[in-house]
């Protein structure tokens, strides 16, 4: 007994303690984001943010004044059709990569992966030049070809990692039974690798949500994402602190719920190809 | 015999992988290496987009105008300064994190959960929070440090020159870290428990056990985790955009912010593009470094 006690209390000193502070500094900066938020505008710059007398008043005005609603939709339909777009051009390059082994595959890959490290500038300055020419500033479309760049080679390399986890006899077994390979595909591996699609959908529809760079320069009057919005509102209400942070609240919010929701099997997919490095 | 394989196959099925990679490949084309091409092309124009119709071929002026223009220097020794302090603080943060989430505890799961929050966040909103944080009149920070008497004075943390870049090293270093700390966590799982008890038998420490079994183990996770986070972190330019905006004066411009508010705000397309280009090659070592290791991977 003795010894099971002395070993919880050096269990609570080197792991609990420590893990809380990790903890305290990881939460901190949001809770306090959020405590903010609902504090009352004449209490905030007398007393600071505080539980008493909390209020939702913030975060009304930040919908009937301010007008996020619209800017919500904004990020939805943005968000949404980068999902659809990455996705439905990632599962059957995904399905190659995973089933055949053909020339130049390896370098394929890599160009796909490629993609995703060059720097964000380079592709920001062409892509503005190249939208206005074709008259897209300012629409759902441009915003969404734009986050595709990131979307696609992101969601290719995550398909191929969870369609390489299913089984090759099950395509096999499939095509002895007259499924065609696309048919085995549709069939057999998409709804096995759900699971998967999901993780891969939720991770670029947050990407593409909490994208800001982009959605400022391809965006405008029209399409004004929440990201822009909450930067706009930073210039504009300077001192309102409990606005400002009422906005940053509704912006993290379906990001943070989504995630949590999928983290486990999307680190899952993350980190398989750096440990096998 | 792959060879005469590959002769038997009926053509259809060889050009299958192709066909299927095709709307992949052929979209990427477009919207990326193509606008890529075009940043290099404008990089040798003189190219501002109040005149429109002047695109003049001006070969490599404008990368010899950056070597000559002080405001490239000073970018570049931020971005190189950037780079050295917030990857570290990240590794090291992200290496304690990650050993604390390998031990035995009931509320192991959850902490794991919540750590990665601000990996989700979106960067407007970090940098607003922090902003919020720093604030010189009613920052939490300041307000703290009063209260324990380590300063006399508010300190205005984004406006001071002497701090401006290092309070947005901080905030980078509290987004980045988690992604380490589940890289490591993830790195540590793969290294078979019979090691540790092999070595417990054997009588080791656990500082031992650290050094010997767990370190060696994770180096491979650990390098490619910091070469991808160099390149991350080198790029991204959001968080202090909104935070700073690359000032006061040029004391938070790094390489990629200059190129980026050279086209927005003073709309030269053409030097701006130089400036990326300049930052993309200076980059490229670490890339094709990450690009080697991951390489050796696809099976």
């Amino acid at each position: 007994m003795m010894v099971r006690n002395r070993s919880l209390i050096r269990r609570l000193l080197t792991v609990d303690l420590p893990m809380l502070a990790v903890l305290a500094f990881t939460l901190a900066p949001y809770l306090w984001m959020a405590l903010t938020s609902i504090t009352e505008k004449s209490r905030l710059f007398t007393e600071g943010p505080s539980l008493a007398g909390a209020t939702l008043a913030n975060y009304t005005r930040l919908f009937n004044t301010v007008g996020f609603g619209t800017n919500l939709i904004d990020s939805f339909i943005v968000a949404g059709g980068t999902v659809i777009v990455g996705l439905s051009l990632s599962v059957t390059a995904a399905y190659a990569f995973s089933r055949f082994r053909f020339r130049g595959r390896r370098l394929m890959m890599l160009q796909f992966l490629l993609v995703n490290m060059f720097p964000l500038v380079l592709l920001i300055l062409p892509l503005f030049i190249l939208m206005k020419t074709l008259g897209l500033v300012d629409t759902y479309l441009a915003l969404i070809i734009a986050n595709s760049t990131v979307a696609i080679p992101f969601s290719v390399w995550m398909m191929t990692s969870y369609i390489d986890a299913i089984p090759r006899s099950l395509d096999e077994a499939a095509m002895t039974d007259g499924c065609t390979r696309l048919g085995a595909l549709r069939r057999v591996i998409l709804p096995l690798c759900m699971p998967g699609i999901i993780a891969t959908a939720v991770y670029i529809f947050i990407t593409a949500w909490n994208e800001y760079l982009y959605a400022l320069t391809l965006g405008g009057r029209n399409v004004k994402t929440i990201t822009v919005a909450i930067q706009t509102l930073i210039g504009e209400y300077e001192v309102e602190w409990g606005l400002l942070t009422a906005g940053g609240i509704i912006g993290a919010m379906p990001a943070t719920v989504m995630f949590l929701f999928v983290q486990k099997r999307l680190i899952a997919g993350m980190t398989q190809g750096a440990v096998k490095g | 015999m792959p060879q005469t394989r590959a002769l038997t196959t009926p053509i259809g099925r060889r050009i299958l992988p192709y066909a299927m990679l095709s709307p992949a490949v052929i979209v990427t084309l477009v919207i990326v290496f193509l606008p890529m091409l075009q940043a290099m092309w404008m990089s040798l124009h003189d190219y501002v987009l109040f005149r429109p119709k002047s695109f003049d071929f001006v070969g490599l002026d404008n990368f010899t105008k950056a070597l000559a223009d002080p405001v490239f220097w000073i970018s570049l020794r931020h971005t190189v300064l950037w780079i050295a302090l917030t990857v570290p603080a990240q590794m090291l943060l992200g290496l304690i994190t990650a050993l604390l989430l390998n031990q035995q505890f009931p509320w192991r799961g959850l902490a794991r959960a919540l750590v990665i929050i601000p990996w989700a966040l979106p960067s407007v909103v970090i940098a607003l929070m922090w902003v919020w944080i720093y604030d010189s009149n009613f920052g939490v920070l300041n307000d703290f440090l009063l209260r324990l008497n380590l300063i006399s004075h508010s300190i205005p943390w984004l406006a001071d020159p002497d701090t401006a870049l290092y309070a947005i090293v901080l905030t980078l270093t509290w987004q980045g870290f988690p992604f380490f700390a589940v890289m490591i966590l993830a790195g540590m799982q793969a290294i078979p428990s019979s090691y540790y008890e092999a070595a417990a038998i054997d009588g080791a420490s656990s500082m031992r056990q650290f050094w010997h079994i767990t370190l060696p183990g994770i180096s491979g996770v650990l390098l490619t985790a910091t070469l991808l986070r160099v390149i991350w972190v080198a790029n991204s330019i959001d968080v202090i955009f909104v935070m700073t905006g690359g000032g006061p004066g040029y004391t938070t411009y790094t390489l990629p912010l200059y190129a980026f508010i050279k086209a927005r705000t003073g709309l030269d397309y053409g030097y701006g593009s130089a400036l990326a280009v300049c930052f993309t090659i200076l980059l490229l070592g670490f890339v094709i470094l990450y690009l080697r290791r991951a390489g050796k991977n696809i099976g």
